[in-house]
């Protein structure tokens, strides 16, 4: 770059980007939403795409080129289990370490929180929310329960009013994430133009492969010293389609429930064994009986 | 007469970056920290009026700033005052309170003397501007 004939003194002549980053202490906690998080791709990119704005903002700003604080709000929207609020609270952190945000802790809410129940409880209620946050992110889940299109004096605009007053004149103070899914997050949107236009990067969470749940599956298990039979393995991949072809399928949650289930029948299992000698192998592996009995392979075969 | 009470009260006023500094330092200390008004500045009226409840789990002083202006806009002519209570086991009681807001003028105290029996006088400080109603004193 050129810049370096031109930096008046006191001024550094060169930056290291890379350095820079370094600096940050950024890229470990990247390294870590790739290692931990499976899939996601779209999702790691944007956020790889903010993180470059930042620190690029940052170096910008140390050459003394102005750089105004980037709007930071954020919407994501996708369907129930896919890492919204996981996501939410790496961002917090890759915000902090960044100094975008002060604290860089996570105040995830809902409409009952920030939504009194009778006239004027609204605002000292949204307003001691946004204080709690303030420094760090607040994460509104299912953010469109804010806005009820049917009754005019529903006090969820009242907390929408203040919300937006707070993300425009404190905008350096916190970030707000709105999450929910796609369509009623698109309608919030079109019926409050003032979110729309406030919120900076919209993100969506597509849904897992059945290999990306599988994988999930597994690291929930090893993270709770579990591990699948290899017989184990091949039913669970039999089970993913099958539930995700039942109503009310939630992604990662639905593994989640299921291998807890499944956790639950294996300590029946060995319980109804009697008196035994337990190894180590025995406690951690999961059979596939125990998969095998969930209710969803009955309905899979009958239907 | 400039009224000096509790912590800081020797140097110039606060300015909201010292302020901000030092609420994050109760909020560090896990303190909760509360803003009160009156404009009764006698030093023995130590219970002033709370505005709102203390503030319980905040994590960044700039919070506590939103409602010190808020409180500035209807009570900016009276004094404000700035506490952080420790809840911690032993201490339990105020660990910190300084003045964060003042009235534009500020009248001082008179001194009455009353002559009791003999030749006893008592003496008593009065507030100058508690000649005046409340919420009329330092208009």
């Amino acid at each position: 770059m050129s810049a370096g004939g031109e930096a008046k003194p006191g001024e550094p002549a060169k930056i290291n980007l890379a350095g820079e980053f370094a600096q940050s202490g950024v890229g470990p906690v990247l390294q870590q939403l790739d290692d931990e998080l499976i899939g996601l791709a779209p999702v790691k990119l944007r956020i790889r795409e903010i993180a470059a704005l930042l620190l690029v903002d940052r170096v910008r700003s140390k050459f003394g080129l102005s750089s105004q604080a980037p709007t930071l709000h954020m919407s994501f929207t996708g369907n129930p289990g896919t890492g919204k609020t996981t996501v939410a609270v790496r961002m917090a952190e890759i915000l902090h370490r960044l100094g975008y945000v002060r604290r860089g802790h996570l105040v995830a809410v809902t409409r009952d929180d920030l939504v009194g129940q009778y006239i004027g409880h609204t605002a000292p209620k949204t307003k001691e929310v946004l204080k709690k946050a303030m420094g760090g992110v607040l994460f509104i889940d299912e953010a469109y329960y804010l806005y009820r299109q049917e009754n005019e004096r529903d006090y969820g605009q009242e907390s929408i009013e203040i919300l937006l007053q707070t993300m425009e004149n404190n905008r350096d103070d916190l970030v707000v994430i709105l999450a929910g899914y796609a369509d009623k997050m698109d309608r919030f949107f079109h019926s409050n133009p003032g979110f729309r236009s406030r919120v900076a990067h919209h993100i969506d969470f597509p849904d897992y492969t059945d290999a990306d749940l599988m994988a999930i599956g597994e690291k929930m298990l090893a993270s709770l010293n579990y591990r699948l039979s290899p017989e184990a393995t091949l039913t669970l991949a039999e089970y993913i389609p099958l539930r995700r072809a039942q109503p009310l399928f939630a992604n990662a949650r639905s593994i989640r429930n299921a291998l807890d289930r499944a956790r639950l029948r294996q300590a029946n299992r060995l319980f109804a064994a009697g008196d035994q000698e337990l190894t180590l192998g025995k406690l951690t592996t999961i059979e596939v009986e125990d998969i095998r009995q969930s209710r969803v392979f009955d309905q899979g075969s009958g239907a | 007469m400039r009224i000096t009470q509790g912590c800081f009260s020797f140097l110039a006023d606060l300015t909201d970056d010292q302020i901000l500094t030092q609420v994050q330092y109760c909020l560090d200390k896990g303190w909760a920290v509360n803003l009160e008004f009156t404009d009764d500045p006698h030093p023995r009226n130590t219970y002033w009026e709370m505005w709102g409840l203390p503030m319980f789990d905040l994590q960044d002083a700039k919070g506590v700033l939103l409602e010190l202006n808020a409180c500035r806009k209807i009570y900016g002519d009276r004094y404000i005052r700035l506490s952080a209570f420790d809840s911690s086991h032993g201490w339990e009681s105020v660990r910190i309170s300084f003045i964060v807001n003042r009235p534009k003028n500020e009248d001082g105290f008179r001194l009455d003397r009353t002559e009791a029996q003999g030749r006893v006088q008592r003496y008593a400080t009065r507030a100058y501007a508690t000649d005046r109603p409340e919420g009329k004193r330092y208009e």
